[in-house]
């Protein structure tokens, strides 16, 4: 079982991947597409444990791989939650308008 | 043969990151998310991961991205920002900073990391469903029973935040005089 595509490139792509999602963090203003590019960012992360773990031949890696899913099912979740409570008292998903914490 | 399945599947995923970003409906950033999961499912089966194939096609394509498709159509909020962004010098800064980001992650790891040398030598059929039930539930165990907290603690977060509308129809209930007025507010 020979290993055709080097691990470096699937670190790679995660890389890019990961760079995308904060980018996405960063320029976009809807609450909702932040929570995609969180995920994107979260899954970059697998993708590059999965890759070390492919190869280190080593299980552990698909594991926490498997926690990491667990959580992010759960932020999901909670977060949506928190953004459907926003939205039905102030009407918006803009993370610009939501500054009633603002000194 | 390999290979050229990783580059047209990665060519995939980015493609459906960057069009997450770039879109305007949020409908379709949902879709092109899905996109990029099944890209990275695809990738998983290419590392040898089957287990976690089929569990990135459940959890995210089939729970997560349902999710997001409902909140979306539930706020009706699949028309985006309309570029009212109060802070308009943060997109430059924002690019430059990807980039920075990127250039180092490549940096380091092209200089720094010996991938060669963390390379073990080939074990057939390593990460079988049946390796890594075996992982999960022995040397992992504690973890794992840990992780029904976490869902469980979000079950019931998720609960109480969406039960706050029902409070208030509590509140309203007390207040009210006439029934009438109560069943219009509902």
């Amino acid at each position: 079982m020979t290993m055709v595509v080097p691990t470096a490139y699937y670190v790679l792509l995660a890389a890019t991947l990961f760079t995308m999602g904060a980018l996405g963090v960063m320029i976009r203003r809807n609450a909702l597409i932040l929570f995609m590019s969180v995920e994107l960012m979260l899954n970059s992360a697998n993708l590059a444990l999965v890759a070390f773990a492919q190869a280190r031949q080593d299980v552990g890696g698909q594991v926490l791989v498997f926690f990491v899913m667990v959580v992010a099912a759960a932020e999901v979740a909670v977060g949506l939650a928190l953004l459907v409570a926003i939205f039905q008292s102030r009407q918006t998903t803009d993370v610009d308008d939501i500054s009633t914490l603002r000194g | 043969m390999e290979l050229v399945v990783f580059i047209l599947t990665a060519l995939i995923a980015l493609f459906g990151a960057g069009a997450m970003l770039i879109s305007r409906n949020a409908v379709h950033s949902a879709l092109f998310l899905l996109l990029n999961f099944g890209a990275i499912a695809v990738l998983y089966l290419l590392l040898q991961a089957p287990f976690l194939f089929v569990t990135q096609l459940i959890i995210y394509a089939g729970a997560i991205i349902v999710l997001f498709l409902f909140v979306v159509m539930l706020l009706g909020a699949e028309r985006d920002d309309q570029e009212t962004d109060r802070l308009a010098w943060q997109r430059p800064v924002a690019l430059v900073m990807a980039g920075l980001l990127l250039a180092e992650v490549v940096y380091v790891f092209t200089s720094g990391v010996n991938i060669g040398a963390i390379n073990a030598p080939a074990v057939a059929d390593f990460a079988s469903p049946e390796a890594v039930a075996t992982a999960l539930f022995t040397r992992y165990l504690f973890p794992f029973e840990v992780t029904s907290i976490i869902l469980l603690a979000a079950v019931i977060g998720v609960v109480v935040l969406s039960r706050r509308a029902t409070h208030d129809h509590a509140a309203v209930a007390t207040q009210a005089t006439d029934l009438t007025q109560l069943s219009e507010r509902r």
